[in-house]
């Protein structure tokens, strides 16, 4: 019996074996299933952090709320947000083929990036400067600044390790070693970054705004 | 006009309108911010508004509404896991009111 009899009979012929063997999970390639499952882990660790903040704050019948204004946290926002714009318009380029814009708005992304880091650094500066760092709290209990700095640290620490996977994968896609697709999938790890600061803002940032 | 630049510009427009759909939720935030509200009813709200912006983000930005097979791998895994931790974050009440029914 040959296979284009076994094919007619309803079995799965040799051909078609391999090729379900080798098809892709979801239709998706390996290398941005990879990034889809690193994204699912680090949204329990990021949750962790956020659901221990939530049960600490919710314990401490004297909860701190130190912010008088948060105008540097909505340019922060603002910066963030924009950067996943100008990632999105890179991919698009790449899709395209257009190589130059491609390469200008991932490195426009790693600028907003660098620009956030900034902004971030800023902020920490000014509530060391009060007083707050890791052990210590001026308005309360210390785990305010224990939780504080701990989320937004681990935040900024996902932005610099972004703004360094977008420069390296931006020049190594201008020199032709990497594709549209992996240009992709280091989009797809900054646009998580941006859907993680959508949680921090309000739980860590406006919930503890001064009235 | 080519075929793929019609794409690349209807997929770019399509882009910044959810851009500024989220913009606009994130500002709803910080408007409910200054609300005149309590911490729980603030939290409420503030939660769905940032769920929604979530959602917006995965769908459109990251490209899950053109992959069905892939939306549901990622939502089922995600909300399980979200799910399964409240279990612990509630139990934060027991240390501010005790356990009532054992008084």
């Amino acid at each position: 019996m040959s296979q284009a009899d076994l094919s007619i009979h309803g079995q799965v012929s040799r051909t078609d074996a391999t090729e379900m063997m080798t098809a892709p999970t979801f239709s998706v390639a390996a290398k941005k299933m990879a990034m889809w499952l690193f994204i699912i882990a680090d949204t329990a660790t990021f949750a962790g952090c956020l659901v221990a903040y939530g049960f600490i704050r919710n314990a401490t019948p004297d909860w701190p709320r130190p912010f008088h204004s948060i105008s540097n946290v909505l340019v922060m926002t603002l910066v963030l947000l924009t950067s996943s714009l100008t990632m999105l318009i890179a991919v698009r380029h790449a899709e395209a083929g257009d190589k130059a814009k491609a390469f200008r708005w991932t490195m426009i992304t790693a600028v907003c990036g660098i620009m956030f880091a900034v902004l971030h650094i800023k902020e920490w500066m000014g509530m060391i400067g009060e007083g707050a760092t890791l052990f210590h709290n001026p308005w309360g209990t210390p785990l305010f600044s224990s939780l504080f700095f701990s989320i937004t640290g681990l935040h900024l620490l996902h932005v610099t390790g972004g703004v360094v996977a977008l420069i390296a994968v931006g020049l190594r896609y201008q020199g032709g070693r990497y594709n549209a697709d992996d240009l992709e999938i280091t989009g797809l790890y900054w646009h998580f970054v941006d859907l993680v600061w959508m949680f921090v803002v309000p739980l860590v940032y406006l919930l503890n705004l001064s009235h | 006009m080519t075929t793929a630049a019609t794409h690349k510009n209807s997929g770019m427009m399509k882009d910044l309108i959810v851009f500024v759909c989220i913009l606009a939720l994130a500002g709803l935030q910080f408007v409910i911010a200054y609300q005149n509200i309590t911490a729980s009813e603030m939290f409420v709200r503030m939660l769905s508004v940032a769920v929604i912006e979530a959602a917006l983000a995965l769908l459109f930005f990251m490209h899950l509404a053109e992959n069905r097979g892939l939306l549901w791998f990622v939502g089922i895994f995600t909300v399980f896991v979200l799910l399964a931790m409240q279990y612990g974050w509630t139990d934060s009440f027991r240390i501010v009111d005790g356990v009532k029914w054992a008084k």
